[in-house]
């Protein structure tokens, strides 16, 4: 049986060195058959996200028609790992996605503040898992957690682990609201040990979102994780990933810090909206050698 | 949750799967033959004679390299002096800088063509010699460029001027950034220079020398003459030469200092090193294992203050060993031409050989080595990244400078202890601290015998910054204004 460790005491990370690294992925040079590969990888990774005051059945019912025929010109596809949605719209993608395979995630806990009681929180997400969500994504409370209050922030992931069930539950821990890399690092380890099957990033409703050097923390917070436990926890950055290139950095990234065994979207997910079109744009780019306009891949 | 050990290794066999991703070699112009850079000309050598040079990652031959002898060397410092007393000495400062300036420009201009040369003839990885090796030789150009006119202010009331003639012999390890840590410094001094680089590693000095009549410098006030040994005993002992600054192994080092006592001569000597790495247990762990894989496989440990003795704190000695060894798994060793390879080529089969024989020593003094399993070329002299665990203080591991990929590794329970440990060695180039803890990085850095000390990084080079060792690491500075200092009469 592995003890909570003393989150006070989280591992330091030195934000030079950290940055520094995170730049050195950034330095590989994908080509050819390796690109194509990345490509289609990032692509099976999405969680194709709309979260938005104005969606409606409508817009939910387009992206999961997205989802599952991301371009159909091209053959052989893969499509998104899943769509992520507010509670109230699950029953919709749900029904939407049918048989597809594709995962149905919800944000819930008072999303994107998490400002409100346990209660409302376990209900909202009870709700959205009883509407048939795969995947819970919450967001932690910064606010306690900044007032040092760890235990509080431990319980109620743990509270909202319990009420997920089977489904998988994501811990977003805002790293844009949280300031240092050492405070990523010690939400990191909190979320983990309280249960989290994901860690990610961000909300995708604060500037700055996902950066690499913060996931790189995530990711070594993961691996220090499976050293001591052999238990894996998977990955998500959130926000800000729109080009191709960058979602090849952070599959190198991936590779070369947890290696195989997470290459895959069981493991780590991207969670974006207008990434899919700029994958999708380079693949064709690799297939014809030409770039073709913007126009030629549905908006949705 | 039990746990099996052996799961818990994570597997990185994919990494070394990317597909070629080659530098271009069509930017690379090498002659067939180099001659020597003779008073602002090539100069067919009196030797006549030429040796190859290759490429240590194919041993392929990539151009003949002229042999300076006696005479040869004796033409180059006539040339030098020359230059030295009827215009460089009397040329303004600020006359100076301007060349000096023109000369970090062209390098920046022709930065690709000098990193893809860089790295066909001595084999680091094509990302070093561009991110690294081109960029940080044209700075430190820049640099000392800005100090030409104000060496009245570096140096107030002292009245500087320059030494003369200076021979300057570099090594192989980085060759074109040792020539600028060399030439610039001496001409924004008001110096000349007769520079002899490695024989390994002639041919990005010559490219500098074409770049120096691009620039217009005067003739002769940069010289370049190429060949072994001999050629450089020769320099050392022309009695014409004001200053030697020598980088290179401390046994030749020795040599240069016996041969110049009793004259005038003066020297700077930069020699080998055998850096501590120590990491704290209170340190940012990840962030040190980077710390140690920079320390010792950049340019494939050819770096003189590679951080090649790791200490670690017993308390996070299984951590860091499991980290480190991960990491090794994700190293790319291979072609240095491709620009994702990590690990290139060892510079020379001799060194090669050398690194081979202290593998076999650690194994045979009892130490435990692992090599990450990666593949490596079957052409050409390649190392896989090695570490060596259960190292004693008295292994000739942990004493002697292997000058390769290789780290030993010991472990210490207290400061005091590793101060003493650190300290125990002829050497004293460089060190590392890893700590969270401001006050241990005062007490450690102020106890270290080591000219440079990195704290919480490691091997990072800037022109501003003096760089020079203690003991037999040799001594003198180069960089920053220290390195004014020593082609200065003040």
């Amino acid at each position: 049986m592995n003890t909570i460790p003393d989150f006070t005491i989280s591992p330091r990370i030195d934000q030079v060195g950290v940055e520094e690294r995170a730049s050195r992925f950034t330095k590989r040079s994908i080509k050819n058959e390796t690109k194509i590969i990345g490509l289609k990888l990032a692509l099976n990774m999405i969680d194709l996200t709309t979260l938005e005051g104005k969606d409606t059945d409508g817009k939910v019912k387009q992206l999961c028609y997205k989802a599952m025929h991301l371009h159909d010109v091209y053959v052989g596809l893969p499509t998104v790992a899943a769509i992520c949605v507010y509670p109230s719209m699950v029953g919709v993608a749900k029904k939407a996605l049918g048989d597809s395979g594709i995962k149905v995630a919800s944000v819930a806990t008072a999303f994107p503040s998490g400002q409100s009681t346990r209660d409302i929180k376990i209900r909202d997400t009870k709700f959205a898992i009883s509407q048939g969500a795969d995947e819970i994504d919450m967001v932690i409370s910064r606010g306690k957690f900044h007032q040092g209050e760890y235990n509080f922030v431990f319980d109620e992931i743990a509270a909202i682990k319990e009420a997920c069930g089977n489904a998988r539950l994501k811990v977003i821990l805002e790293t844009g609201e949280l300031g240092t890399y050492d405070k990523v690092r010690k939400a990191s380890d909190i979320a983990m040990y309280a249960g989290a099957d994901f860690i990610k990033t961000s909300t995708g409703k604060i500037s700055p979102a996902a950066t690499m050097p913060v996931t790189l923390v995530m990711l070594e917070a993961i691996r220090d994780f499976y050293y001591k436990t052999g238990k894996k926890i998977a990955m998500k950055p959130a926000g800000g990933i729109s080009k191709a290139k960058l979602a090849l950095h952070y599959l190198v990234m991936l590779n070369e810090v947890l290696g195989e065994g997470w290459m895959n979207n069981e493991w780590f997910r991207f969670g974006a909206s207008s990434l899919a079109n700029d994958i999708l744009m380079q693949l064709m780019k690799q297939r014809t050698g030409l770039y073709q306009s913007g126009d030629y891949f549905a908006n949705d | 949750m039990a746990v099996k050990k052996n799961t818990l290794k994570l597997k990185f066999d994919s990494s070394r799967n990317l597909a070629p991703a080659l530098e271009s070699k069509s930017v690379a112009k090498i002659a067939e033959r180099y001659d020597l850079f003779i008073n602002g000309k090539f100069e067919k050598p009196s030797s006549k004679k030429y040796f190859d040079t290759i490429n240590p990652a194919s041993e392929e031959k990539l151009s003949s390299i002229a042999v300076a002898n006696a005479a040869d060397v004796n033409k180059a410092v006539v040339a030098a002096r020359n230059a030295y007393e009827k215009g460089w000495k009397k040329t303004s400062p600020k006359e100076r800088a301007k060349y000096i300036y023109r000369i970090a420009r062209i390098i920046q201009e022709r930065a690709r063509e000098l990193a893809v040369i860089e790295t066909l003839d001595g084999g680091k990885p094509i990302r070093e010699s561009r991110d690294f090796d081109v960029p940080t030789a044209a700075n430190h150009f820049f640099y000392y460029a800005g100090w030409a006119d104000k060496l009245e202010y570096a140096f107030p009331n002292r009245n500087p001027k320059p030494l003369g003639v200076a021979g300057q012999i570099i090594p192989w390890n980085f060759p074109l950034l040792m020539a600028a840590w060399k030439i610039a410094p001496a001409l924004a001094t008001g110096n000349t220079v007769v520079l002899k680089p490695a024989e390994t590693t002639s041919l990005t000095a010559l490219k500098l020398a074409e770049i120096i009549q691009e620039a217009d410098l005067p003739p002769g006030v940069v010289n370049i003459i190429t060949g072994a040994g001999a050629t450089g005993a020769a320099l050392v002992n022309h009695p014409d030469i004001n200053k030697i600054a020598f980088t290179g192994s401390t046994d030749v080092g020795k040599l240069i200092q016996k041969a110049i006592a009793g004259t005038n001569k003066k020297a700077t000597l930069e020699l080998g090193g055998k850096a501590a790495n120590i990491i704290f247990d209170d340190a940012p762990l990840d962030q040190a294992v980077e710390g140690i894989i920079n320390g010792i496989f950049f340019n494939q440990g050819h770096v003189c203050c590679a951080g090649s003795r790791l200490f670690v704190q017993e308390s996070v000695y299984k951590i860091v060993l499991q980290k480190l060894k991960d990491r090794m798994e994700t190293l790319i060793v291979g072609d240095p031409m491709d620009k994702n390879t990590d690990i290139g080529a060892i510079n020379s089969k001799q060194q090669l050989e050398v690194i081979n024989k202290y593998l076999k020593i650690g194994q045979q003094e009892g130490a435990e080595m692992f090599q990450s399993a990666c593949s490596i070329p079957k052409k050409g002299f390649y190392c896989r990244p090695t570490i060596f665990t259960n190292v004693a203080q008295s292994n000739r591991i942990a004493q002697e400078e292997i000058f390769g990929p290789v780290l030993s590794i010991q472990t210490f329970r207290t400061e005091d202890e590793v101060i003493e440990k650190a300290n125990n060695t002829p050497f004293g180039l460089s060190a590392g601290v890893w700590t969270d803890k401001g006050s241990k990085i005062f007490n450690m850095t102020s106890k270290l015998k080591a000219g440079v000390i990195w704290a919480n990084t490691y091997n990072k080079f800037d022109p501003t910054s003096p760089f020079g060792g203690f003991k037999e690491s040799g001594f003198g500075r180069e960089g920053g204004l220290h390195g004014l200092g020593a082609y200065l009469k003040v």
